[in-house]
């Protein structure tokens, strides 16, 4: 938000945390992008069907200046490394990942010299969502388990991790 | 079609084919390599047959085969003519350091990519092509990942994480 | 940019919403007008053909799904039917029947993605609501029959995985019933939807010749005129039993393509229906033994066909010498699979025609001179699924 780098340290944050927090887990915008056949499970999530909207979240962003989620959603071959890397780099803070996918997760039934086992060797991943696909149910459940993890951050909490090593 | 065939190419080609294979219905020609492009133009501009159609190009890499003897690769070319719903195929027997092959992007502009990815995971050259450059690999990559002695689990390290940091380098730290 | 260059190059992709995965395409712009666009593939390079050649036969089927993720069906049809030529297995007439009855419901769910992504990328929002909904549909078909909804694995070689559903027939009928009536709602969205014509009449044309020079096959070159559909040219499976028409184009634009596909899908379920009301009575799988497997009810209780089925698994079954190529019509055109069997069990080649690879070879063709809006067009009516491109 920029706001929080000119927070002093002494200062504890308890309401303007929750405030802050039930805004982002509510209108947590994903990047709109897909790379195999759990993207095909993914807009399945994101249709009529299941309709994510409920959760907030129909907002897809053709751009990672705006969002704030990337669902890595398939196989992520050796080269479109560089510019899932790069799409993570664009994407402002505070910044989400999720891996969708027994191949996002870890290469899946792919174990050859294409692709790459496991995005998180790559960019840090916040939820797994196994499967292949994952049901759109799963994905679902992956992405509460975020939303989850979203209310309980601190502010100050996500500024000190976002120094995070990316490894 | 299968006797007006052969017979087309043995009149016109009796010294470029070497061989006629028949398999479970298919009829496979084998020609000599420099003789492919000249073929195809004359089964493509023949009346009677109309091969007009080039489904597929292709390779099998014969390492470690009986087979490996008569040329290490096959480049298999897949036709077919829709005025006799027929399809068969040619092949060609490639070996040694001198992979190459004339193109048929002069006869099937559709064989353009067919051929670039040919050449990207076998290593055949077709000689002519217009831009014969990697299609599906990445560009870092070395080799030929569908010969035979391309290891299938091999992780080419041009995007591991500690390219810029190796672990040497870290240690001394 | 150098002051003689009057073309701007312009990356759309890897990542760009209406790329319909991971092309690339690179632009050279002279103002709004293409002069050249060359895509650019790889991202999706899965090396599923290598993985594939260091597989049992039997164990190739599951990665066959990924090729076309859109049309799984199709791909193990292509696959298994390839298979069984090499191994001169003849199949139970219910098997045939059953699998054309998928198939072409794999069409239709194949289309519907089509028609969803390609109008979002014209502006119709709501149509991929819509598509979505009535695919859903069949994928809970696929989930009664193969227990996955996208990578089913269904069709074995030489049979089915299992015996059809017990509501199969009432569910298809379901299928069958519910997306004629909603195609009425489709046409009326779009096919008279002036918006719509103007974005894709005219627009991304190829003649007949060219399309053929190119080897298109599928919906691209039915656009353009040419009567070749793998169905009626080479039937498979049985589909001369069948009694469909193939639509065909005159003007080879995008709009001819659409209302090819559009024809396609309500053929499609024609046939579903002809499947489901003449299905005949009979095992689901071929009884030849060492290399199909037995029936799981008789693994269970019968000590030869238990041994069969572990000799199978564990060790498959050795092919002879030789190469064969069985060619279906998928949902994108003409998809071949090319095996080369060594006398061993593992396949030495597994060759994937990929209709999308050759058909996406067009789009330099299709675009040039065109304005840039009109690209965006082109690779939707191509009908490209980046899995089956890359491979
Ligand atoms: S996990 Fe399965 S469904 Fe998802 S991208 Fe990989 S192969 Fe496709």
């Amino acid at each position: 938000m920029g706001l929080e780098e000119k927070i002093p340290d002494s200062i504890i944050l308890t309401s303007l945390d929750k405030m802050v927090n039930w805004a982002r887990k509510r209108s947590m915008w994903p990047l709109g992008f897909g790379l195999a056949c759990c993207a095909i499970e993914m807009i399945s999530t994101f249709a009529a069907h299941f309709d994510l909207a409920r959760y907030g979240m129909e907002v897809m962003r053709a751009s990672p200046r705006q969002a704030d989620l990337m669902i890595v959603a398939g196989r992520v071959s050796m080269k479109m490394v560089p510019v899932i890397k790069t799409l993570y780099e664009q994407m402002p803070n505070p910044k989400w990942v999720i891996s969708m996918g027994a191949c996002a997760s870890c290469g899946g039934v792919f174990n050859n010299y294409a692709i790459l086992q496991g995005v998180d060797r790559i960019i840090p991943v916040d939820i797994y969502v196994p499967g292949c696909p994952p049901r759109p149910e799963q994905l679902m459940d992956g992405i509460l388990k975020l939303q989850e993890i979203v209310e309980k951050d601190s502010l100050k909490k996500v500024h000190e991790e976002w120094g995070r090593k990316v490894v | 079609m299968r006797t007006e065939l052969s017979k087309f190419l043995k009149s016109k080609f009796a010294g470029q084919l070497t061989e006629q294979e028949l398999f479970r219905d298919q009829q496979s020609f084998v020609v000599k390599p420099d003789a492919i492009v000249s073929v195809c133009e004359a089964l493509l501009n023949d009346e009677n047959l109309e091969v007009k159609f080039l489904a597929d190009i292709t390779c099998v890499d014969w390492l470690g085969h009986e087979q490996e003897k008569q040329g290490r690769f096959e480049v298999v070319y897949n036709l077919y003519s829709y005025k006799h719903s027929y399809r068969f195929f040619l092949k060609v027997r490639l070996d040694g350091e001198n992979l190459s092959v004339g193109t048929l992007t002069g006869l099937w502009k559709g064989a353009n990519w067919l051929e670039r990815e040919v050449f990207d995971l076998f290593g055949i050259k077709f000689e002519g092509h217009p831009n014969l450059t990697k299609i599906v690999t990445p560009d870092e990559l070395e080799g030929h990942p569908l010969r035979k002695d391309f290891p299938l689990t091999w992780e080419q390290p041009v995007f591991s994480w500690n390219k810029d940091d190796p672990p040497e380098v870290r240690n001394e730290r | 940019m150098s002051a003689e260059k009057k073309t701007i190059t312009l990356n759309m992709g890897p990542q760009h919403p209406s790329t319909h995965g991971v092309l690339r395409v690179k632009l050279e712009l002279d103002g709004e007008r293409v002069v050249t666009a060359e895509p650019i593939i790889g991202y999706l390079h899965t090396g599923i053909e290598k993985t594939m050649e260091s597989m049992l036969y039997y164990k190739v089927i599951p990665a066959t799904d990924r090729i076309d993720y859109l049309a799984p069906m199709s791909n193990n049809l292509g696959y298994c039917l390839a298979v069984e030529k090499l191994m001169d297995i003849e199949v139970p007439e219910k098997v045939k029947w059953a699998r054309v009855c998928l198939v072409e419901l794999t069409r239709v769910a194949s289309h519907l993605v089509w028609l969803g992504t390609h109008s979002i990328d014209l502006g119709a929002m709501s149509m991929l609501m819509y598509a979505f909904r009535e695919r859903e549909l069949i994928i809970d078909l696929y989930e009664a029959c193969g227990g996955q909804r996208m990578m089913t694995s269904y069709i074995r070689i030489g049979g089915l995985a299992s015996d059809l559903p017990a509501d199969f027939e009432k569910k298809v009928r379901n299928i069958i019933k519910t997306i004629r009536e909603k195609m009425k709602d489709y046409d009326k969205l779009l096919t008279e939807n002036p918006i719509f014509i103007m974005r894709t009449k005219g627009v991304a044309v190829i003649s007949a010749e060219e399309a053929i020079n190119y080897s298109l096959s599928g919906p691209m070159l039915r656009g353009s005129g040419v009567d070749y559909d793998v169905r009626k040219a080479n039937p498979y499976s049985g589909y001369e039993n069948f009694d469909f028409d193939v639509p065909l184009g005159k003007n080879g634009d995008a709009y001819d393509r659409y209302l090819i596909r559009m024809e396609e899908m309500r053929q499609s379920l024609n046939i579903a229906e002809q499947a489901i009301d003449g299905m005949p009575e009979g095992p689901y799988r071929a009884h030849v033994p060492g290399v199909v497997l037995p029936p799981k009810e008789d693994v269970l209780y019968k000590m030869e066909s238990m041994i069969f089925h572990f000799k199978i698994i564990t060790d498959g079954f050795d092919a002879p010498v030789g190469s064969v190529y069985q060619a279906i019509e998928s949902p994108k055109g003409e998809l071949g699979f090319y095996i080369t069997g060594d006398g061993t069990n593992i396949p030495r080649r597994v060759r994937v025609r990929p209709p999308s690879f050759v058909n996406l070879g067009s789009l330099p063709v299709l675009t040039e001179g065109k304005l840039l809006a009109d690209v965006v067009c082109a690779i939707g009516s191509i009908d490209i699924v980046l899995g089956e491109v890359d491979r």
